[in-house]
């Protein structure tokens, strides 16, 4: 088995750069969120680092970094560190099979704007998410104090129990694609319409799910501090609370990415072929029109955050399971007697 | 190569599966039977099945471990090092149950094919989720209802055993 070196080197620099991206992101999502959260609440917001505030985020970065490390005496100290630690990388995972891009042309040369378009691209997002629950339960757990379990056993059951939902409803989408590979799912939508049109509840609850498996607010009883101190990362200080922080905001990001490019024809222009522009120059703006309709997703998690109030928690499981499950068993009947009609 | 990853794999994938039975804490064994069906995900993929590989990560690593791991935390086993050892008589009958299984485990590989193969011949679809619809919905179609008879009647069961008073419902 010979991989040859032009092939390692591009594959390198993407995977580097797709990193990155994240990472940026999810840094100046921090920002946004206190942007929007002072937007919605008519304040103002971070602006003394740096010109409107710039700088707030590496201002936090190097708090995180200097605060002191504390593990608790009591905790199991092997898993206190395993638990960030999956957190982060399973949150970095995703992105390995998101098509940020169309292909650039260089001379002859393709250069395909994704890590790698396996055709168990959708399984393997799911695959890394459900693994991605360990880290909050490895944290909560490990950390040795009632309110982290009480977050992590949360977070847990929550996780679970909205996956189901998402998964039916992702079902339905690849009744009408046909595929797995979310490379070709966005290829198809370049020609069709986008996949919205023909899945508008499949979205709807595709996109609620998302909302409870980043726990995000209104779900986000596993860290509810109200009634849990801080959840499941009440131990944790320094560096490995920014890293469950940072896993949670690089999650938004990367599903923000996701519902794009399953319903809203990710890096797809509507009528860009008409203007007949040069391959580069349409992958280019492909793109930025990738990224614009992921911070506008980003945007809607925050605006949700900082407008409605949290669920109880007998409500959000009753949720999840009797009205979100069946909603998605009927959509991917519907979607079935739709596909054998017409 | 795929030599090097398939001996790193096995390796781990032992010693792993060695420690879920060798310690003493619940919550260790069930993370290390977790690294354990990773590395048996890693076996799928060098044996390009991708999509048993990556149902295996979701359906045990990511599902049924994660509500292992959940019962143990709610229960909070965490002592069961601590409580007296069990009578010699369920000793002997979980050794006798355990080696009947390993006799016909090692009976049921004794007549299969053991050659080198090549996996460059195989067709580009190999082990991809059509192929394998394709073959479950048109060959074994009869025994794949079955099977998920069988698996709601089981869900079933356990709602109903789950109830702690039938007459309210």
């Amino acid at each position: 088995m010979e991989i040859p070196v032009e092939f390692l080197l591009e594959k390198t620099i993407v995977v580097v750069a797709v990193f990155t991206i994240s990472l940026v992101i999810a840094m100046y999502s921090t920002y946004a969120e206190r942007k929007v959260s002072a937007l919605l609440q008519d304040r103002i917001g971070p602006n003394r680092a740096g010109p409107l505030g710039l700088l707030q985020p590496l201002a936090d970065g190097v708090k995180f970094f200097m605060k002191e490390e504390i593990i608790p005496s009591s905790a199991n100290k092997a898993l206190f560190i395993l638990g960030p630690s999956i957190a982060m990388m399973t949150a970095c995972l995703t992105g390995a099979v998101i098509p940020w891009g169309s292909y650039l042309d260089f001379n002859g040369v393709q250069v395909a704007l994704q890590v790698t378009d396996i055709n168990i691209g959708v399984l393997y997002i799911f695959a890394v998410v459900s693994i991605g629950v360990y880290g909050v339960m490895i944290g909560g757990w490990a950390s040795n104090n009632k309110f982290s379990l009480m977050g992590a056993i949360r977070a847990s059951s929550q996780m679970i129990s909205y996956e189901i939902a998402m998964g039916l409803a992702i079902i339905a989408l690849i009744m009408t694609t046909g595929t797995l590979s979310i490379g070709e799912i966005v290829q198809q939508q370049t020609t069709d319409w986008w996949n919205i049109v023909y899945q508008p509840l499949g979205f709807f609850i595709f996109m609620v799910c998302s909302f409870a498996e980043c726990n995000r607010t209104p779900f986000d009883l596993p860290e509810c501090e109200a009634e849990l101190v801080g959840g499941y990362h009440t131990e944790y200080s320094s560096m490995k609370l920014g890293l469950y922080l940072f896993a949670e905001y690089i999650n938004m990001f990367i599903s923000s990415a996701v519902m794009s490019a399953f319903y809203f024809g990710g890096y797809d222009i509507p009528y860009i072929e008409t203007l007949n522009l040069d391959q580069n120059m349409v992958t280019i703006l492909g793109t930025l029109f990738f990224f614009t309709k992921i911070i506008l997703f980003i945007f809607l998690f925050m605006w949700v955050r900082w407008t409605l109030p949290r669920f109880r928690y007998d409500q959000l499981m009753n949720l999840g399971w009797k009205i979100m499950i069946p909603l998605a068993i009927a959509n991917i009947i519907i979607t079935g007697a739709c596909i054998l009609i017409f | 190569m795929a030599n090097i990853i398939f001996y790193i794999l096995s390796g781990i994938t032992l010693c792993s599966a060695l420690f879920v039975i060798l310690s003493k804490n619940p919550v260790y064994s069930v993370l290390s039977l977790v690294i354990t069906f990773s590395c048996i995900t890693g076996h799928m993929l060098l044996l390009s099945a991708d999509f048993l590989a990556v149902v295996n990560l979701i359906v045990y690593a990511g599902a049924i471990m994660v509500l292992f791991l959940f019962v143990i935390m709610m229960l909070n086993l965490n002592d069961a090092a601590a409580q007296p050892g069990k009578p010699f008589l369920s000793k002997l009958a979980a050794f006798v149950a355990g080696g009947l299984l390993l006799i016909s485990l090692v009976y049921l590989l004794k007549g299969q094919q053991t050659g080198h193969i090549d996996l460059s011949t195989l067709d580009n679809n190999f082990g991809s989720a059509q192929e394998l619809g394709k073959i479950l919905f048109n060959e074994f179609l009869l025994p794949f209802e079955i099977t998920s008879v069988l698996f709601l009647s089981a869900m079933i069961g356990a709602v109903m055993l789950g109830k702690k008073d039938l007459k309210d419902y």
